[in-house]
């Protein structure tokens, strides 16, 4: 037996042989080889019980795993706009300079590769990369020599880490440089608070009676999407099944959003506590947390959590005494793809498969994780609903508006003096989240990331809720020196990159509608081309399967409502008869090098 | 459950049995809703989009959404209408379609959906891919260039054959059909006799040494245009 076979049968063996399981022994096979070989899908399946094929889906699905070799170290450079423009670009140049190669290539020792990828949730401290699993915050092209010469001497990328960050990013199992930045704290989510008040207090309740506290709190969901969380408990609660399931979504893919990441270093017991609570209102036994994998470096600090309070039993059989409460919690970690933020696609992940949304119907809460009834909750979400069993649903109700009942937590990043964490009631006004964050020359913030809207000075008076601005936590602020039409232009190419690609107008339509934005902001478009972009930008919203393309117009289309004199300084033609964006020069160039001569009309 | 419920499409009631989706109840009732993806003989998945229809004020895909009684369903509307040509559109451009040399052309249901619409030629530009040609197996050639991901050969090895033939791999505009074999088409337990040969609803998966068996003018579409098979249905 050769020695790729023997650890591939170890790592299979690891996870019970599980088809379920694939994701982690992939995982586990890419970390112990370097890659996933194509020569070991045929095993891989063998093992797992499944065919060659679905291996090489899986395994082409997720950026972080992949079937060509690489180096020991894996740089991958946070690719965000707002790391673009915190000198990202520099960063890349100057890596590319230092190692001697380009993205997506191995230095020819076979030690490092070099990467991209979409936003790891560290805006607040851009430019930042990921070497392997650690995190280096705070980039500049100066320090990138050094770095790479610490790296090649010393190929653990965690000798890179000389300080630690603020809280418990000094914990001895995080041990990390990131910093949690908390700017203000708020009453509900950051506030000192009794630690697992909320959960005994649940358990002096009946599940039915934490599910109606839930309800009369008005807590809607935190990821974005803002469902109301009583509701989809009772759903889940009374749908028939033996097994039931609590899923936190600690995916975290939002371009611009870090909010969870700080909830995890810093409150990850209360995410656990608010975790237990839904376990025992819909009577679940078993919960997984979906890390995304840029967060890996949280895995063994949470691992630990999970471990102590398995011990104080507030995990495990027979939870705080209570006979006939069991409940445990495991950690799937996800491995680079922003779809899989999506609840269904969240599920087919943690059963091992590749992150494509399926049909939302039957919903989760009737046939999700395990075709079994499932609720599907963001960190944020659970850590409120453990406060609001300790200081009842009244409390929490009277805090915010009238529909957005609670706080949020934002996470501010651009063009700003103080970068980082605000929770704010709901209905605060973005300009005056804006002032306290010291942002004064403010030409564009996006709210809620790629995902949600672009807006200008003249929305500033909004409030930050579901009923007006709604976000996930993503508010990105952008100065009056920013090109705007670069942000959009950069969210297209994140929606382009992260389409799992299984609709039509999803998976073609970014690619077109990222194109004509790039004619247009390379002057030569026409008022046509706007017409084109409006068109089809609502033809992908309208008809894509799931939330990823029916919002990823987003970029174009609020950028035409709120900022239309910037495309119309572009398109200065009046009419859309003139082709801007032929060159008869750059069409006759192919033809001239087949012919071997230049054309006798058209040349410099 | 009652075993009969009333949904209106286009104004016009319509009965239906519970479990059936909205296509398939349109369907038997004489309705024709464009579709690409679903085929009567495999599970839905809605991919392609192009059976959007609107539901309660809602775009859903009439191939997946089950029917519910009191359902309003619009699916006749010029807005869904130009939805559905837009989707159409960029299935042409996201591949290499020269439907004058392409064996399927007369049976193809993308280039008869194309008819249907009126389009002549697409409105967007199109984006020349370089996509791979399989001739590996003996009897069935694979060409990509072809393909709409609209992945009825993955279920129907799965679901008809018993097979796992094909799977999609890779993701975004980079996703493609894969195969169950080390290499190729050639590697894997296809075979000949197989329902997933003869699913494809473009030129993608066709059949080796029978190519214009058929003459061109003869074939199925050449003479009515798609869904005119439903539509009789009612008349
Ligand atoms: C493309 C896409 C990405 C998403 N990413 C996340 C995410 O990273 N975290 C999250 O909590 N919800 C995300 N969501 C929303 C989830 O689908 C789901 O609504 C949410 O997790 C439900 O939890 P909540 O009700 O507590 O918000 C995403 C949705 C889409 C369509
Ligand atoms: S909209 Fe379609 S292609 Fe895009 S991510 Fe969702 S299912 Fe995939
Ligand atoms: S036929 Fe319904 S999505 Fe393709
Ligand atoms: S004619 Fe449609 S694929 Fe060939």
């Amino acid at each position: 037996m050769g020695a790729m076979e023997s650890t591939i049968k170890e790592v299979c063996k690891r996870y019970g042989n599980s088809r379920a399981r694939l994701m982690d022994m992939v995982r586990d096979v890419q970390e112990q080889l370097g890659h996933v070989p194509r020569e070991s899908f045929a095993l891989i399946a063998r093992e797992a019980n499944t065919h060659r094929v679905e291996v090489e889906s899986v395994v082409s699905f997720y950026a972080f795993l992949t079937d060509k070799k690489q180096g020991r170290v894996v740089l991958r450079l946070c690719d965000d706009i707002i790391d673009r423009f915190k000198g990202g670009g520099e960063v890349g140049a100057a890596l590319c300079k230092a190692l001697g190669i380009g993205f997506g290539e191995t230095t020819p020792d076979g030690g490092i590769t070099l990467d991209k990828t979409p936003c790891i949730g560290m805006s607040d401290q851009a430019p930042a990369m990921m070497v392997n699993d650690t995190v280096v915050t705070n980039l500049s092209p100066e320090a990138v020599p050094a770095l790479v010469e610490a790296l090649r001497r010393n190929p653990d990328p965690q000798a890179l880490v000389t300080e630690f960050g603020d809280g418990n990013n000094a914990d001895p199992l995080v041990q990390a440089m990131v910093n949690s930045n908390i700017r203000e704290a708020g009453p509900v989510i950051l506030a000192n608070y009794r630690k697992e008040g909320g959960l005994r207090k649940a358990l002096t309740q009946t599940p039915d009676e934490v599910i109606e506290d839930i309800k009369i709190s008005g807590l809607r969901g935190r990821g974005g999407a803002g469902f109301l969380t009583g509701l989809k408990w009772e759903l889940t609660r009374q749908s028939p099944g033996t097994e039931k399931y609590v899923l936190c979504n600690a995916d975290e893919g939002e371009p611009g959003t870090f909010k969870d990441r700080v909830l995890l270093t810093e409150r990850a017991d209360l995410v656990l506590e608010g975790m237990t609570v839904a376990a025992y209102a819909i009577g679940a036994e078993t919960g997984i947390i979906y890390l995304r994998g840029e967060y890996a470096y949280l895995r063994r600090f949470l691992e630990e959590k999970l471990n102590r309070r398995r011990e104080a039993r507030l995990l495990g059989n027979t939870i705080l005494g209570r006979e006939g409460f069991n409940f445990d919690i495991r950690i799937q970690m996800g491995a680079g793809a922003y779809v899989c933020g999506e609840e269904t696609s969240l599920i087919s992940s943690c059963e091992g498969t590749r992150g494509d949304p399926t049909d939302r119907t039957p919903f989760p809460v009737v046939k999700g994780y395990m075709v079994s009834p499932t609720a599907v909750n963001n960190v944020e979400t659970y850590c409120c609903a453990a406060r609001i069993m300790d200081m009842g649903p009244g409390w929490f109700a009277s805090i915010g508006t009238a529909r957005s009942a609670g706080t949020k937590l934002l996470s501010l990043c651009g063009d700003c003096e103080r970068p980082g964490i605000y929770e704010v009631p709901f209905g605060t006004p973005l300009g005056e989240v804006l002032k306290r964050a010291g942002a004064e020359d403010v030409a564009c913030v996006c709210v809620g990331g790629p995902s949600g809207q672009m807006v200008g000075p003249a929305q500033f008076g909004m409030g930050i809720s579901y009923e007006e601005l709604s976000t996930g936590g993503s508010v990105m602020v952008f100065s009056s020196q920013r090109d705007i039409l670069e942000v959009a232009g950069a969210f297209m190419e994140f929606f382009v990159e992260e389409s799992c690609g299984y609709c039509v107008p999803c998976r073609v339509g970014n690619v077109l509608l990222r194109s004509r934005l790039e004619r247009v902001r390379n002057g030569e478009g026409t008022k046509g081309d706007l017409d084109y972009l409006r068109r089809l930008g609502e033809s992908v919203k309208f008809s894509s399967r799931c939330g990823l393309g029916q919002t990823s117009p987003n970029p174009i289309l609020s950028t035409l409502k709120h900022f239309r004199p910037v495309y119309n300084a572009l398109v200065k033609d009046g009419g859309g008869t003139v082709n801007k964006s032929f060159h008869i020069m750059k069409a006759v160039e192919q033809a001239s090098a087949i012919a071997g001569r230049r054309s006798e009309i058209f040349h410099a | 459950m009652s075993d009969s419920v009333t949904i209106t499409i286009d104004g016009r009631n319509i009965e239906a049995r519970p479990g059936q989706t909205i296509l398939e109840a349109a369907d038997a009732a004489g309705i024709y809703i464009p579709r690409l993806c679903s085929h009567p003989d495999l599970k839905p998945i809605g991919s392609c989009r192009v059976c959007t229809v609107v539901v309660d004020g809602r775009p859903q895909a009439a191939c997946v959404k089950p029917v519910m009684d009191g359902m309003v369903v619009q699916n006749s509307t010029p807005e869904l209408l130009q939805h559905r040509r837009n989707i159409v559109d960029m299935m042409f451009v996201e591949g290499n379609h020269f439907c004058m040399f392409c064996e399927k052309s007369g049976n193809c249901e993308l280039q008869a959906m194309a008819y249907r619409f009126g389009i002549t030629a697409p409105q967007y530009p199109f984006q020349f891919p370089e996509k791979e040609v399989d001739a590996s197996h003996p009897d069935i050639l694979l060409d990509h260039n072809r393909c709409i991901m609209c992945a009825r050969c993955v279920r129907a090895s799965q679901e008809l054959d018993g097979k796992n033939v094909f799977q999609s791999i890779g993701r975004g505009f980079a996703r493609k059909i894969g195969v169950n074999g080390e290499r190729a088409l050639g590697d894997t337990d296809m075979a000949a006799t197989d329902k997933a040969a003869d699913i494809c609803p473009v030129g993608c998966i066709v059949r080796k040494r029978v190519g214009f068996e058929k003459p061109i003018g003869q074939r199925l579409y050449d003479t009515r245009p798609i869904g005119s098979d439903i539509e009789e249905v009612r008349a």
